[in-house]
């Protein structure tokens, strides 16, 4: 299984507390990360990418592994640690505001 | 014993205020969706347990929230709201080409007769459609196909459709306002549109006469007429008798005729209630004395309403959507500020109390008549 951690506005919609996690059959890229979250939660639709565009939001961010990867293709693997779910996947909001 | 239930949404969540018939004591609820810039709430006439609720986020995005239990409970319903067709494009502010895009719902309108049925205005300037009770959007694009759409431009807060009007005596008629478009009529429905903006005259056009770009900040109307509609635009208050074919200047005697909300008495089709602001770049009252002016002869004639109201060094604003009207004996008047404050008058406007001084900055005030 997959960890996936949400900023506390989107575990608060989905109404979870924690990481969350979701089984990937294949090859683990964001989109099919975010792809299985928005089955598992559809509530998140439209929350973490654009419903039409399916582009990244633009204040949000995708980190793993310690790495930013949120201008990496969505349809890059990630890393071996978070296919395996030993590291988490992360869904951050950008630090705007004072 | 009837009463109210005073919906308020602000920068970081919305507030339920309810009270009795008397409306002294308040029992403040909230917040609601904390976080979360909630640009509009409002109950459905037909059903006043069914609640709409537009949340948003520079984060996260659109979510729309559905209540049928007067606002104890929400449920997220549908946030897909895609444009019909091609998209296109509106001026951006350089008079350049700019793509439509989604980016929030300013106003949503439950029909008058379906608790399942709702409407949202968009930014950007797009009319959306829900019939099952939020769960699927479906653009009214006739709006947008008007012919005018590639001329309309955003105003200083956005491209934003921020009215929406339903005449309770024709199933058929929708009116909306756009900034910085104009309003426009639908007699079907919302499938083709009129733009109704002669008689409207802005300055800071080229063409202050032109068919569209007017930036018309809120328009108003009595149930029991209508016909006859009240503006408040950038600058200007306006009225038309002949539903928006034609307008005509209605400022008289006001300290500045430029501000946000305009309200008509749930009673009295006559009497209009605005909140003067200084001018459009000193969003604050003029004198910093906060009035609420009311005209009991549709216009020209207006007196000062500040009995209650800070008269020094108050500097808010009184946001297009922020002010609501109940419709019990003694109508009740509703303002929210910037400032945070929302206040009430159970006497048409005659003297006014705050029920809550320290909210976020408040972005809509919607009121419900409870039996």
């Amino acid at each position: 299984m997959i960890q996936v951690a949400l900023p506390q506005h989107l575990r608060t919609l989905a109404g979870v507390e924690g990481a969350v996690r979701v089984e990937i059959r294949g090859q683990v890229t964001q989109r099919a990360i975010l792809d299985a979250v928005e089955a598992s939660y559809p509530v998140l639709a439209g929350t973490i990418r654009d419903r039409a565009t399916q582009q990244r939001r633009a204040f949000v961010r995708f980190f793993a592994c310690g790495e930013d990867v949120s201008l990496e293709s969505p349809d890059a693997p990630l890393p071996e640690a978070v296919a395996s779910g030993k590291e988490p996947f992360l869904i951050i909001g950008a630090i705007a505001g004072g | 014993m009837s009463g109210v239930r005073v919906l308020v949404g602000t920068r970081k969540g919305a507030f339920i205020l309810s009270s009795d018939g008397a409306r002294r004591k308040w029992r403040i609820d909230g917040p609601h969706f904390g976080g979360w810039e909630i640009y509009h709430l409002k109950g459905s006439p037909a059903d006043p347990h069914r609640l709409y609720a537009s949340q948003c986020s520079g984060w996260f995005g659109q979510m729309i929230q559905r209540s049928s239990d007067g606002g104890r409970t929400w449920e997220a319903v549908g946030n897909d709201f895609r444009y019909d067709g091609i998209k296109g494009t509106h001026q951006w502010y350089d008079g350049t080409a700019h793509p439509w895009e989604f980016k929030r719902v300013w106003h949503l309108e439950p029909s008058l007769t379906d608790p399942d049925t709702v409407y949202a205005g968009a930014e950007d300037a797009a009319l959306f459609r829900s019939g099952d009770a939020g769960l699927t959007w479906t653009e009214l694009s006739g709006l947008r196909g008007h012919g005018s759409g590639p001329r309309w431009q955003p105003g200083a807060g956005g491209m934003c459709l921020h009215t929406i009007l339903l005449d309770p005596a024709n199933a058929g008629r929708i009116f909306i306002a756009i900034s910085a478009a104009g309003a426009f009529r639908s007699d079907d429905a919302g499938k083709t549109w009129k733009a109704i903006n002669r008689g409207l005259r802005s300055e800071h056009i080229p063409d202050p006469e032109a068919e569209v770009g007017h930036c018309v900040h809120r328009i108003a109307m009595h149930r029991s007429r209508p016909s006859v509609l009240f503006m408040q635009k950038h600058w200007d208050i306006m009225r038309s008798d002949d539903a928006g074919d034609t307008w005509r200047e209605v400022s008289g005697n006001l300290p500045s005729d430029f501000g946000f909300p305009i309200e008509v008495h749930a009673h009295e089709p006559e009497t209009i209630y605005v909140v003067p602001i200084k001018s459009d770049s000193e969003h604050y009252p003029p004198d910093g004395r906060l009035r609420v002016y009311r005209s009991r002869q549709g216009g020209n004639e207006w007196e000062a309403l500040s009995k209650g109201l800070p008269q020094r060094d108050c500097f808010v604003n009184v946001l297009r959507d922020a002010m609501a009207v109940d419709s019990l004996d003694s109508c009740g008047v509703y303002f929210g500020t910037t400032g945070g404050q929302v206040y009430a008058s159970a006497d048409s406007g005659d003297s006014w109390a705050p029920i809550v001084r320290d909210l976020p900055a408040v972005l809509s005030v919607e009121v419900q008549t409870l039996p």
